[in-house]
């Protein structure tokens, strides 16, 4: 569902194939197997496992049921950290955006004329991607950390209470989350921008529009669809990341998200049927944001 | 109004002067106009015609504000707006892309110059000039679903609605069939005349520029060749750009034997030709003089000599091209090379044949004389490098000159 948005551009336009092929079903074939084998099978045992309850005899295992309770008791435990995913991962859009937009714009339009600048600016943006996240993610641990160039400035300016760590704040979670993820903005947004035909700017000039003007009712309206697919690709995988939050890297108890808890019951505390249940129900949750927000945005609107 | 606000309220009451002074514009690299000064009376329907590449849509981009001009000014009924952005200024282009926003409909697409300003009932008004265009029945459509013809209609619409005190048309009908170029001509024309806007005009058609503009000037590289209405441009050009670009001519190369108070000789490889003094822009040594084809009449003999008339001959017809109205004669000429002749189809006897022997004669009153020195090769000061085939043309030229042909 919500990956129509990321095809708006092209569905929209194309009719759809009147005559079906048996040679587009056959190309198609690997493509339905690895969903199934990937996909489907483990939703379904996943679908499974949240029902299933504590097996009386042997502690510690469980057996198929219908214990639909599993779901009541993980929203009533982890209501917070469900609520705290969900802003998080909404400033961590934000932020992305407001770093993204203007990065994309620059790129995209700004850049035009020197292709070679413009090749090498894309590059830096995929440059961190190089690196494995979870070691940019650490070394962030380390710039933050209490013995680290950041904290010792801010504290020697008295900015930073004494005692006050920055590493395991809120802050720290939405900014690795917000750092990793700026390029999902940025590369949807540079798509669009970069084809974007600036004669319609020009149009929107010389009609009375002023640059600013032009940038409301031009530009933006036309980069609608990179927008909506760099918030989506943001949005989803940070709503869920359980790296950025977990205390190894910059989170603490304070700031655990639901991918921490989901981590938590799966692998320490092996609840597994609770751990399944909150699995769907942030898959559901997104789903529900996902297609309001298509709605709302309205696809057919998208060119 | 203030320097940088955008026009607000009203339509323009009538159209305004547009004065360049001085413009140039130079690219990294080329230089795309030269010290131009060009004076449009309010009013008037201006053309610009040259080919491509001759700095005639940068002109109108500079007018528009949509590029700076390296040095010089641009005033607007007499305001001074070179520093001035394009959405301040008091007008509106028809962009040659059409350029209308994909996400808008068309009615949204005509009304947008209006309501950026603040004019009260944008709605009525964009719906006018559309019935003007005969497009209301589209309003509610978006652009892609037109077709190109619509569309340039639809930016036609978008640009007029405005009522600028100036309008500017990049090559406007170029996406348009024949015939509804000819009603789109029609209609221009009438919304020009209606509304008394200073319409500028630029296009590479010719025809076009004559049968709509009241001025048309001429451009090549970057300076205009010669302006004034278009039947003067037509009858006597001034150079053999304009004679050649404007029309077809047929032009032939000598030295000034005799000058004259009323005429003067040309004696082109033996064959002398008479010019009036008022129609030579040079009177001494090496000067091009020419003739329009539907000015020549083809004789079987030789015809009388007369002071009034300009008899050369014989030459034998190369090819005969039947079009209804009239016929294109290609006669060769030993000494002249080769001449094309416009004859109508008035009288069943005057057919000539390929290969006849025919001598060619022409008022004295007709000949021009041009200010360039010599005159080489047909198109050979302009070539239109984005054809397909003058590529062609040029590449293959190129590789025999290296080979050393010719």
């Amino acid at each position: 569902m919500a990956f129509t948005a990321f095809s708006a551009q092209t569905s929209a336009a194309e009719p759809a194939a009147k005559r079906r092929s048996p040679i587009a079903l056959f190309l198609l074939l690997p493509g339905i197997l690895y969903l199934i084998l990937f996909f489907v099978t483990p939703l379904i045992s996943l679908v499974i496992t949240s029902f299933q309850e504590p097996d009386p005899v042997r502690f510690g295992s469980f057996v198929n049921a219908f214990r639909w309770e599993n779901y009541v008791i993980v929203l009533e435990t982890y209501g917070e950290q469900s609520l705290r995913s969900a802003g998080f991962a909404a400033l961590a859009t934000l932020f992305a955006l407001l770093i993204g937009f203007p990065l994309g714009y620059f790129i995209g339009i700004t850049l035009r004329p020197y292709p070679l600048l413009q090749g090498l600016a894309l590059v830096l943006v995929i440059a961190p991607f190089f690196i494995s996240f979870l070691l940019r993610t650490l070394a962030w641990k380390q710039i933050f950390s209490d013995e680290g160039p950041i904290a010792g400035v801010l504290g020697a300016l008295a900015i930073l209470p004494p005692g006050q760590a920055i590493t395991g704040t809120a802050f720290s979670v939405i900014f690795g989350l917000t750092y990793n993820f700026v390029p999902f903005m940025t590369l949807p947004i540079y798509a669009t921008l970069a084809s974007l035909d600036l004669r319609l700017l020009e149009a929107g000039n010389d009609l009375y529009g002023s640059p600013a003007v032009t940038f409301r009712t031009v530009t933006l309206p036309l980069s609608a669809a990179g927008v909506m697919s760099g918030t989506l690709l943001t949005f989803i995988p940070a709503a869920g990341d359980y790296i950025n939050a977990s205390r190894e890297f910059l989170g603490s108890t304070d700031t655990t998200m639901i991918g921490n808890v989901i981590e938590t019951n799966f692998l320490v505390l092996q609840n597994f049927p609770a751990a399944a249940a909150l699995s769907l129900v942030l898959m559901a949750a997104i789903l529900i944001l996902v297609s309001l927000y298509v709605r709302r945005s309205g696809t057919e609107e998208l060119l | 109004m203030t320097n940088n606000e955008v026009p607000q309220g009203g339509f323009a009451e009538a159209g305004a002067d547009l004065e360049l002074v001085g413009i140039s514009k130079r690219f990294p690299g080329f230089t795309a106009i030269e010290e131009l000064d060009l004076t449009i009376p309010a009013g008037s329907f201006f053309a610009l015609l040259g080919p491509s590449g001759c700095g005639k849509t940068t002109t109108l981009r500079l007018i528009a504000g949509l590029e700076e001009p390296t040095t010089g000014r641009i005033l607007i009924g007499g305001r001074d707006v070179t520093s001035t952005r394009a959405y301040q200024r008091p007008v509106n282009t028809v962009f040659q892309s059409y350029a209308l926003f994909p996400h808008m409909t068309i009615i949204e697409n005509v009304a947008f110059g209006l309501k950026r300003r603040g004019i009260k009932n944008a709605d009525p008004l964009a719906h006018e000039a559309l019935q003007l265009v005969e497009l209301d029945h589209v309003a509610n459509r978006k652009p892609a679903q037109l077709s190109g013809g619509q569309q340039q209609r639809v930016a036609l619409a978008r640009a007029v609605v405005n009522r600028p005190a100036l309008l500017l048309l990049d090559e406007p009908l170029g996406a348009l069939d024949l015939k509804l170029r000819r009603q789109m001509q029609i209609e221009l024309k009438d919304i020009q005349s209606e509304v008394g806007l200073t319409f500028l005009h630029v296009t590479h058609d010719q025809e076009e520029a004559m049968t709509m503009a009241d001025t048309v000037a001429v451009m090549n590289k970057g300076r205009i060749e010669q302006m004034g209405n278009p039947q003067e441009l037509y009858e006597l050009p001034h150079t053999a750009f304009v004679a050649t670009f404007l029309g077809q001519s047929n032009l032939f190369t000598g030295e000034v034997t005799s000058s004259g108070s009323s005429s003067i000789s040309v004696d082109v490889s033996g064959t002398t030709i008479d010019v009036r003094s008022d129609r030579a822009q040079r009177h001494r040594g090496r000067v091009t003089v020419g003739v329009r084809p539907e000015k020549v009449t083809l004789y079987d003999s030789a015809p009388k000599q007369s002071s009034d008339r300009n008899v050369v001959g014989p030459g034998r017809v190369t090819d005969v091209s039947f079009s209804g109205v009239s016929t294109q004669y290609e006669v060769t000429l030993p000494t002249h090379g080769v001449v094309t002749v416009f004859s109508q189809n008035t009288s069943i006897t005057a057919m000539h044949h390929d290969g006849d022997e025919v001598w060619l004669s022409w008022d004295v009153g007709h000949t021009f004389g041009l200010a360039d020195e010599s005159y080489t090769a047909a198109g050979s000061r302009f070539q239109d490098d984005t054809d397909t085939s003058m590529i062609a043309t040029q590449s293959r030229e190129k590789l025999e000159a290296e080979l050393g042909a010719d």
